[in-house]
Parts: structure tokens; C-alpha cells; sequence
């Protein structure tokens, strides 16, 4: 493998920076070299966080080159959607998004059009082979009786489906060291997310 | 254990430019470090401070820069190691003490590490090249392009530093500050923490010692180019013969050498990692043979404009491309690069870049702007600003801080936003010529790092806008760090808790009011009542940070208030929602409601609803 993109995205709170630190150490301890990127500061205050992870061989950018996408993993539809040209259909760009919008302000007050969840499927076809939705949070709140973030099970939904090159072990490894107060829970969530079926 | 502190020689981890950067000062025997917070540089405070006792040395956050520099530049003439940090405006407010400071030069080695934000992910106010600073400045100044060199590089700052008696720049880019990569290990140094400042006639620059302080100045970086010249960070990848190459520093490095891997070719790229003073022989000698050259460069033209200069010397007809073929505005990425190496090689990409490009770009998608928290002051204090002024021909004065975010729809509380401390010089100027009245807004950590300056200034030259200082008892846009109002210091340690109305007090300023923000109805009241007073007045908007709040509740397991909607007493008004704008309210089928998971309690919405239909929920 010369190199594995990914693209993670949603808004403040949804746990897109766990997910990807989950993800760069679990490739680390695999033994690739890795680079990832983020922004901080203003741009977190309810907005859009893309979170960018490259694996592989070697590489030298930390930022996803525009439709050279292994994986979009959307927290939140419109996000996924805003980043719809990270992948390509050449590219065979898989996009897994959680069923779980989030309003912006733009809608709510200013009226303009949330879209669908077919407009967006829709819209990615342009630039995915496949396009997976699916109602993590709402699988996670059902299962744990309790408001957690739907990023582990996503996890393991990557995972299950054979859709992300890293090993069990290490994901489990690094799931402890990045939170370590979540490890029991984050696993059972993971091993969720890896028996989901769609 | 944080990362930075793994005694283990050799061993590799994933770090943050920022955090590669604290690891290299510790690497360094670092003794003292400060700063005033400032994204893309937040991280490198955050990570000091949650450090710093571990590690046995001092950190702070300072008033402003400029105090920050100040303070480091102390420590360094007295004998221990010292980095000062900020973001690229924060050198601005440092500057003054700067240029002197060139000149006074340092005992122990000291470390400027400036991050440029081109972009302006966290700096909508301007885009600036600190570049340009080491030429002004005579400071040298290194350039690393990923977390490894992040740390070698603040290494090499402190060793040149300390032998050329000077401080060193390191200038990073957001990319560089927040990208991730694998740094190994070097071996931490215990630090001095305490030295002895000894009087020297060299520290003394001025009259009649300053013109040879001066020319001794510029005789020192002629050494240092003799250092660039062969310095190993100043590299050529793909040494072999071609008619075209690259000059490249920074990030923009980590773009050429993947487009190439793209691209499939393989060109001589010149990477200078030393950007001033610039290895002016080795890139003569690099560009000698060729026919064409292109300088990628985030920002200003400043490798290009050198590289102008020495062909002139031994290739005049050298063709020399660079902003030619790449913006001189914002952040670069591989797409631009490749989009250059392509055109001017002929060589393909095997996906259609442009087309991909015009398939997104005709997209509409929704926008979604950065917003204030649910719970926020701001919000509070902004709508009660917009209600006690309607119909008034007023002026918003805006300012730094996560407040900036009231220039959106529908509070627009910010009609202009400029530097730290600046809504109240501006609408000082605007109340002197104009008839229309005025309001500053300014936050808490902003008035003390650059405000005071500017509210004694209404008194001294007789204006009388309203101050509102939005005291949200931190400085929340950055990370939360603690300021001088707060009572604490960065690495921990209770201090005296500066109140500001106290400070507006004893300026001479008559009105001053401290309002909760969350009092809506005596916020309105007093600011109608200080807009109609002849001589400036202030109000302290104080009310701690909503999301730091809710952190401290949820930590300490205190149950958080939640508001809901009586649809039976709704009339359908919607001030809660159009005009208050709160997230946690949102219409669904026609109805206003308010998302109990995010509601943090605040009530605001239920003293704005004239129809009184918003209650807390009694469980």
C-alpha cells in the first residue's frame, strides 16, 4: 500500500478529533508512517472540523489531495457533503456517514435548505463509488441508554467492513491511550459498530 | 504523562508541530518561557503550562507580547534560556521592543517562535509574512515543514542563539503548527532557571554606541550566513542534472515533494530550511545550470525576490517563476503546486484536477458559520445591545476575541474588527467626528493586553462612548488560558485577581456598572441609561464562559437547568430563535423548540419571549 487517505469531518463536540488520533497512533504503532492535520481555535465554535490522516509508506503533506480519498467518515451529513471532493469516483472514494445532523444557524435563522439524506447521497454519487448512511448515534443511544458520541462505532463499522488496512490490536491499543477513562465503553461500542449490517 | 515529557532516547511518537516545538526547548535546557495565547501558536502555551512544574521550568502568560518578549529577553540576559511565542500579529505588538533587542543582543540563547496563519483559519484580520520581520529586525530565522523539524529546529535556535549572541526566529505556518508526524526523541536537558543579569556596556543601545552596535549587528549575520551556507537544513533533494528546478520553504516543501510523486517526475528541488539570511552561494550555485527556476513560497515573494538578485550575478537569463505561477494570497496546498509543476513541465496528473474542480465549485451547499456556544454572554450581553439601541444611529465597535462572532446575522454587533484593544481608539476617532453614537466592545484578556491604553484615552481627550467590556473571566477564543483578571497564574498558582471596573475607576471614569449578562432587562436599562451620559462610560459585562462553566458543573456532577417551550402559550413571535439566535433553539413543524441536549440553562430566551411561554423544566 502506497498510502491510506482519510477524511474525517463533522462539527464541535461529535468527537472527529478522537476518531482521527484513534486512527493516526493505531498506524503509528503498525508501523506506517503518518501524518494528520486539523484546524484550531475559532474555527471549532459550532464549525465545521475537518480532520485529514495519511498512512502508508511515506509521505510528506498532512492534507488529503482532492479526490485521492480512501475513506470519508462524515459525523454529520452536511459535513460529509462539504467535503464531498476529497473524494472520486476514480479514486473509488468510500463515504460512511452518521444519519445525525446538526442545524447551523444558516438554516434555522436565515433560511436557507438543510438537504435531504438522498440529495446528499445524491450529490456524492458524483464523487463516490459508494456511499454508506446509517443511524449510528441513534444505534449507540439505544444501546448504552446514554448520549455518546457515534465515532467509535464508526470505528468499528471501518473496521468490520474491511474498509480501513489497520489491525484490531492496534485500534484497540490506541483507543486506550487517547482515552483511556472511555476504553471499556469505546470497546463495546467498537465491537458494535463492527457487527453492523447494511 | 504528557507526551512531550517520554524520557525515552530514540523513541518515536506522533506530535503536533506545537507540541514538537516544547519538546524541542525542553531538549534545550530551556528555562523560562512565555507568551500571550494566539492561534496558530495556542498549543505550544497550553502544553508549557500543563507541563511546566514537571519539568522544572517557569512558564507565563504574559499581559500582551510585548510584555511576553520583554520578559524572555530579561531571563536571556540574565543568563537562562528563554523562548517567547505568539502568533504573527502578536509580533507586531512585540516589535517595539524587538528591534532593540537586535541590537542589545542575549547572554543565554533566546528563541522567537512566530506562526503565520496565511489563510486566516484563526486571524480574519490579515494575512502577514513574518519573513519580512528578520530582515527589518537583523534577526535570523529558520523554517521547519514538519513536527521533526519543529523540534531540531528550536534545538538549533538555541545553540545559534547563544553563540551569536542573538535571539533566533523560528517561523512556522498553521500547517506546520497543527500537523501531526512521527518526531524521534532526543534526550531532555535540565535547564538553568536561575542566572545573574551582569551590566554590560554592549547591552546599552543608544547614543553615542548605537551605530557601531549597528554595524557589528550586520557584521554578525554576514557570520550567520556563513553558518546558512552550510547548514544541513538548507538541502537539495534530487540532485541531478535538469534544466528546471525548485526553491522551496516551509509546508510548501511536503506539497512539491508528493506532487512529484504525483506527477512522476523527479526534479531538483533546493529546500531552504534556513530562510535568513539566506545561503545566498549554495542557491547561485543551484541555479546556475538552470534554465528555469520556480520559488514556492506561502505569502510574500521574499525567496523569489532574493533569488532575482543572485542571478543577476551567474544566470541573467535564468527564467525565474513564482507568484507567476502560484496566489500570493492564502494557504497553498498539493493542488496548487501540482497545478504549476504541470504547466510548466507538460507533465500530467492522471486525474482531471480542473474538471473534478468545476464539478464541486457549482455546488450550493449550506453554509454553516462558526457560532457563539449555547449559553454564550456575548449573545446575552449583544441582544441587549441591539434592543436598548434600535432605531439609534449607532456604531458597533468590534474586537478580538470569540465576541468577532457577533458580525454575523442577526446580532451584527461588529462593524469593524482591527487588533486587540482597538473598537475603543476607533470609536473614540468616530465619536470626535461624527454625531452618531458608539459602543466598544472588548473582551476582558483584550483589555488588559492592549484596552487600558485606549479607555484612558477617552478621558484624557474627552469622549464619551460606551465601553463594554465582555468579562467572560478567561480568554476563551484561544483555549482557555488564564489573564490578570482571573486570579491565577499559567502554571497554577493563585495571584491577584485585577477587577476591572476597579481599573476603569481609577482612571477618573464616573459611570461604571458591572451587569450580569444574564440579567437582560438591566443590561438593556443601563446601556440606554450610559448611551445619553456626556462623558464616556463603562460596563462590566461579567459572567464566566458558559462552556467553561458547564465543564466545571459537569466535573463536579452538578445537575445543568434545561428551558422548554410551553406550546401552549407560544404565540409564534420567534425572537428566540430569529433575533437571540441561540443554537439550542430550533422550528420544526412550525413549532419553536428548544434541543435539551445542548441547552445549557442560561434562561436568556425565557426573559425574551414576550409571550413568557419559555420555562425551566422542573424534574
Amino acid at each position: 500500500m502506497k498510502e491510506f487517505n482519510i477524511v474525517l469531518t463533522g462539527v464541535g463536540g461529535q468527537g472527529v478529533l478522537t476518531l482521527g488520533m484513534i486512527i493516526a497512533e493505531a498506524a503509528l504503532k503498525q508501523g506506517y508512517d503518518v501524518r494528520t492535520t486539523e484546524l484550531h481555535g475559532l474555527a471549532q465554535r459550532g464549525g465545521s472540523i475537518p480532520f485529514h490522516v495519511r498512512f502508508g509508506k511515506k509521505m510528506y503533506t498532512p492534507l488529503v489531495l482532492e479526490g485521492e480519498a480512501n475513506l470519508v467518515i462524515g459525523l454529520e451529513p452536511l459535513e460529509a457533503l462539504r467535503s464531498c471532493y476529497y473524494g472520486s469516483r476514480q479514486h473509488k472514494t468510500m463515504f460512511l456517514i452518521d444519519n445525525d445532523p446538526v442545524v447551523p444557524l444558516s438554516v434555522s435563522v436565515l433560511g436557507e435548505k438543510y438537504p435531504s439524506i438522498n440529495e446528499i447521497k445524491n450529490i456524492l454519487k458524483d464523487f463516490s463509488d459508494k456511499v454508506i448512511v446509517l443511524n449510528a448515534s441513534e444505534i449507540v443511544k439505544k444501546e448504552t441508554g446514554s448520549e455518546i458520541a457515534a465515532n467509535i462505532y464508526l470505528l468499528g463499522c471501518v473496521f468490520g467492513k474491511k474498509l480501513i488496512p489497520l489491525k484490531e490490536k492496534f485500534i484497540l491499543q490506541a483507543m486506550e491511550e487517547v482515552s483511556p477513562k472511555y476504553f471499556e465503553i469505546n470497546k463495546k461500542i467498537f465491537n458494535l459498530g463492527m457487527k453492523h449490517k447494511e | 504523562m504528557n507526551k512531550v515529557l517520554i524520557d525515552k532516547l530514540g523513541e518515536k511518537v506522533l506530535l503536533l508541530g506545537n507540541e514538537a516545538i516544547v519538546r524541542g526547548a525542553l531538549e534545550s535546557g530551556i528555562g523560562f518561557a512565555s507568551t500571550y495565547p494566539g492561534t496558530p501558536s495556542s498549543e505550544i502555551g497550553d502544553t508549557f503550562a500543563e507541563i511546566a512544574k514537571d519539568a522544572g521550568i517557569y512558564f507565563e502568560y504574559s499581559t500582551n507580547e510585548k510584555v511576553a518578549l520583554e520578559a524572555a529577553a530579561g531571563a536571556a540576559l540574565s543568563g537562562v534560556r528563554s523562548m517567547v511565542f505568539f502568533k504573527h500579529f502578536g509580533l507586531n505588538v512585540a516589535s517595539d521592543s524587538l528591534f532593540p533587542l537586535a541590537y542589545a543582543g542575549v547572554k543565554a540563547g533566546m528563541v522567537i517562535l512566530v506562526a503565520d496563519d496565511p489563510q486566516g483559519w484563526s486571524s480574519g484580520q490579515a494575512e502577514e509574512d513574518t519573513r519580512l520581520f528578520a530582515k527589518i529586525a537583523h534577526l535570523p530565522m529558520l523554517e521547519p515543514s514538519n513536527a521533526q523539524e519543529c523540534k531540531d529546529f528550536v534545538k538549533m535556535a538555541f545553540e545559534l542563539s547563544e553563540k551569536f549572541k542573538i535571539p533566533v526566529f523560528i517561523r512556522t505556518t498553521t500547517r506546520v503548527s497543527h500537523m501531526r508526524s512521527i518526531v524521534k526523541l532526543g534526550k531532555i536537558i535540565k535547564g538553568k532557571t536561575k542566572g545573574k543579569f551582569i551590566k554590560n556596556i554592549q547591552n546599552r543601545n543608544f547614543p553615542p554606541y548605537i551605530i557601531d552596535v549597528h554595524k557589528e549587528l550586520h557584521e554578525k549575520l554576514e557570520e550567520l550566513r556563513k553558518v546558512s551556507e552550510k547548514s544541513e537544513i538548507n538541502f537539495i533533494s534530487n540532485n541531478k542534472k535538469s534544466n528546471f528546478g525548485v526553491i522551496v520553504s516551509g509546508v510548501s516543501y511536503d506539497y512539491v515533494m508528493d506532487a512529484m510523486d504525483d506527477l512522476k517526475i523527479k526534479l531538483p528541488v533546493l529546500r531552504i530550511g534556513f530562510t535568513y539570511p539566506a545561503p545566498d552561494k549554495k542557491i547561485k550555485e543551484f541555479i546556475k545550470k538552470l534554465k528555469t527556476v520556480l520559488v514556492i513560497e506561502e505569502l510574500e515573494p521574499f525567496l523569489e525576490e532574493r533569488t532575482h538578485v543572485l542571478a543577476k550575478e551567474v544566470n541573467p537569463k535564468l527564467l525565474i517563476y513564482g507568484k507567476s505561477h502560484l496566489p500570493n494570497a492564502g494557504e497553498y496546498n498539493e493542488e496548487l503546486v501540482l497545478e504549476a509543476l504541470s504547466k510548466i513541465t507538460g507533465k500530467k496528473f492522471s486525474m482531471d484536477l480542473i474538471a473534478h474542480k468545476e464539478k464541486y465549485k457549482k455546488l450550493k451547499i449550506t453554509k454553516r458559520f462558526p457560532i457563539m456556544c449555547p449559553g454564550c454572554p456575548h449573545r446575552a450581553t449583544f441582544y441587549a445591545a441591539k434592543v436598548a439601541t434600535a432605531g439609534m444611529d449607532i456604531v458597533y465597535g468590534g474586537d478580538v476575541g470569540c465576541y468577532i462572532l457577533g458580525l454575523y446575522k442577526p446580532l451584527e454587533t461588529q462593524d469593524f474588527v482591527f487588533s486587540m484593544g482597538a473598537s475603543e481608539g476607533l470609536v473614540h476617532g468616530i465619536r470626535k467626528t461624527t454625531d452618531q453614537k458608539a459602543i466598544a466592545f472588548l473582551g476582558d484578556s483584550t483589555f488588559f493586553h492592549a484596552g487600558m491604553p485606549g479607555m484612558v484615552n477617552t478621558v484624557f481627550n474627552k469622549t464619551n462612548p460606551l465601553i463594554i467590556v465582555l468579562d467572560n473571566r478567561i480568554t476563551a477564543m484561544t483555549g482557555h488560558q488564564p489573564n490578570p483578571g482571573v486570579g491565577i497564574t499559567a502554571m497554577g498558582e493563585e495571584t491577584k485577581a485585577i477587577p476591572i471596573e476597579e481599573v476603569a475607576k481609577s482612571f477618573g471614569i464616573e459611570n461604571v456598572n458591572v451587569v450580569d449578562p444574564f440579567a437582560v432587562k438591566e443590561m438593556i436599562d443601563t446601556i440606554k441609561e450610559f448611551l445619553n451620559k456626556d462623558k464616556v462610560s463603562v460596563i462590566v459585562a461579567k459572567r464566566e464562559c458558559q462552556l467553561l462553566a458547564m465543564r466545571k458543573k459537569r466535573a463536579q456532577g452538578i445537575k445543568v437547568l434545561k428551558f422548554e417551550i410551553d406550546q401552549s402559550k407560544c404565540k409564534k413571535i420567534g425572537i428566540c430563535l430569529n433575533e437571540l439566535a441561540c443554537p439550542a433553539i430550533y422550528k420544526e413543524n412550525g413549532q419553536y423548540k428548544i434541543d435539551k441536549d445542548i441547552c445549557t440553562g442560561c434562561g436568556v430566551c425565557a426573559q425574551v419571549c414576550p409571550a413568557k411561554a419559555i420555562h425551566a423544566v422542573t424534574e
